[in-house]
């Protein structure tokens, strides 16, 4: 307790606690919609996108690494949400294609131009997150307060509309409600949250960030608003957690936020089969 | 002036029609059955009355004080994921969508009505159940207090019974035509042409072996569609 209280004493200690809560949050939010709409790939390959981009970005030499990666990933985002609705098994391909691409590509940009010694730490930090949490700038505490806020806002005023969206998005249609422009809200957001994610836990583990809490929750609550707000509790509860004990036992706090979040998938699987045969 | 005007439509995908050119008109109050065969172009027709997609030529217009999307749409049953967390009050509510205009939020006005809907259709108890839980009828008037939420003049209702035991669906039936007689415009697509003759007023039938007919179901039953078709039927 008294180590803790120690480090917590630290400034970007305080900032890294805020950022992992907030990506948590954000990413635990969009989750649940993700699922629902079978869009999980699609997180999947933006994040190994957005690693492309970081390598690009670092190679660039850009002050900020952000800049470059924001819209990159939320153009690919678009763009495979389109070629994945007009011809399902093409979309299917092309996100393998492009996320493994800018995978191999990223990598060995990396390793060309490298600007530091060590090349494989940088790269393992890319993919896996910050060793440290510690290695968090300021500027970049607060890019990710303010998209993280963005997000946020953004889901809560259109609450409604996502979930008549994603529920049944013919009838929304017949309605007269453009649910293109919302999907392509939903790809932006999610293209948001995975690079804001990227600082936290690396462009590999951002994945299950997003779908862990959203699938802890719907094994257990049975409606739309339950489950947001449990996959919320969840995912920051677990990003809390991991952040603490990866501070206290040295481990690396990516890896050690995802376990927390399966561990407590695991425990919500077993106690909704307990919870349907009893 | 009717409430819907179709005129010379030619539903189809990618250039190709699926139907010869369709002429119906929809008045207030009117109860049309659309029949045909399996593969005939009910669905196709039915996704260009909702807008889903455009049609290759031909017009449909609005009228009576009728807007353009102001249709209560009950989609076969097949179409919710088996997994999907909503409760009746979430599915039912929204349904009220198109009124949010720019707003966020549903306003009391908004859940006053939906509260009305599901209590019409005696499922307000069910409010707080998951909608996957419900048993096949329950499902289907979950989605038709949606669609009434949506609005009460017109409902376009695609095979409303598929996948139902014959008691929900003969129960079904006669709400969907207590609705009618209450003043709410029912379009229906089934293919089941027998119950077509038996609720409807009027019939529009469609086909490829140029059996095109709309009319009163009077008028209908005395067609050559209606021999072609309702004869084979009985074999």
């Amino acid at each position: 307790m008294k180590q803790l209280l120690f480090y917590l004493s630290f400034p970007f200690v305080r900032y890294a606690l805020v950022v992992g809560i907030l990506v948590a949050l954000c990413s635990s939010l969009l989750g649940v919609t993700l699922v629902l709409k079978r869009f999980s790939f699609i997180g999947d390959g933006l994040s190994h996108v957005a690693f492309g981009a970081m390598a690009v970005a670092s190679v660039l030499h850009l002050a900020s690494d952000t800049i470059l990666i924001m819209p990159v990933t939320i153009l690919t985002a678009i763009l495979l949400l389109r070629t994945g609705q007009n011809t399902r098994i093409k979309g299917d391909a092309m996100i393998a294609v492009m996320s493994v691409g800018a995978l191999a590509v990223g990598y060995m940009l990396m390793n060309v131009f490298s600007t530091s010694a060590n090349v494989s730490g940088d790269v393992c930090t890319t993919l896996f997150g910050s060793t440290s949490i510690l290695t968090l700038k300021q500027s970049e505490v607060w890019i990710c307060v303010v998209f993280s806020l963005l997000v946020i806002i953004t889901f809560l005023l259109f609450y409604h509309r996502i979930f008549a969206v994603t529920f049944d998005e013919n009838f929304a249609r017949a309605t007269g409600v453009g649910a293109q422009k919302y999907n392509l809200m939903i790809a932006v957001l999610i293209a948001v949250v995975i690079v804001l994610g990227m600082n936290l836990v690396g462009s590999l583990l951002i994945s299950a960030l997003i779908i862990f809490p959203a699938l802890s929750a719907m094994s257990l609550i049975r409606n739309f608003k339950g489950v947001v707000v449990a996959s919320a509790i969840l995912s920051v509860s677990c990003a809390l957690v991991g952040m603490l004990v990866s501070i206290l036992a040295s481990t690396p706090v990516g890896s050690t936020i995802v376990v927390a979040d399966l561990l407590v998938f695991v425990v919500c699987t077993v106690l909704s089969r307990v919870l349907k045969r009893g | 002036m009717a409430y819907i005007t179709v005129k010379d439509l030619e539903p189809g995908y990618e250039g190709q029609p699926v139907t010869d050119k369709i002429n119906f008109q929809v008045n207030k109050g009117d109860y049309l059955c659309i029949v045909g065969e399996n593969g005939a172009g009910k669905s196709t027709l039915m996704k260009t009355i909702l807008h889903l997609i455009k049609p290759l030529s031909g017009t449909i217009s609005y009228g009576d004080g009728l807007e353009e999307y102001e249709i209560g749409y009950l989609p076969q049953q097949s179409f919710v994921q088996k997994d999907f967390p909503a409760s009746v009050w979430e599915v039912a509510l929204s349904g009220n969508l198109a009124k949010l205009g720019r707003r966020p939020f549903y306003s009391a006005a908004e859940k006053k009505n939906t509260r009305e809907r599901l209590e019409e259709l005696g499922i307000w108890e069910l409010r707080n159940k998951c909608y996957r839980d419900l048993s096949g009828g329950q499902q289907q008037r979950v989605l038709l207090a949606r669609a009434l939420c949506a609005t009460t003049k017109l409902l376009l209702l695609d095979e409303p019974v598929s996948g139902l035991d014959p008691k929900v669906t003969t129960e079904l039936y006669r709400l969907i035509r207590k609705l009618n007689q209450s003043g709410v415009t029912i379009l229906m697509v089934t293919h089941d042409v027998h119950v077509a003759i038996e609720e409807a007023t009027h019939i529009l039938h469609i086909g490829d072996n140029r059996e095109l007919f709309f009319g009163t179901k009077e008028k209908y039953l005395e067609s050559s569609a209606w021999k072609s078709f309702g004869g084979k039927e009985e074999k």
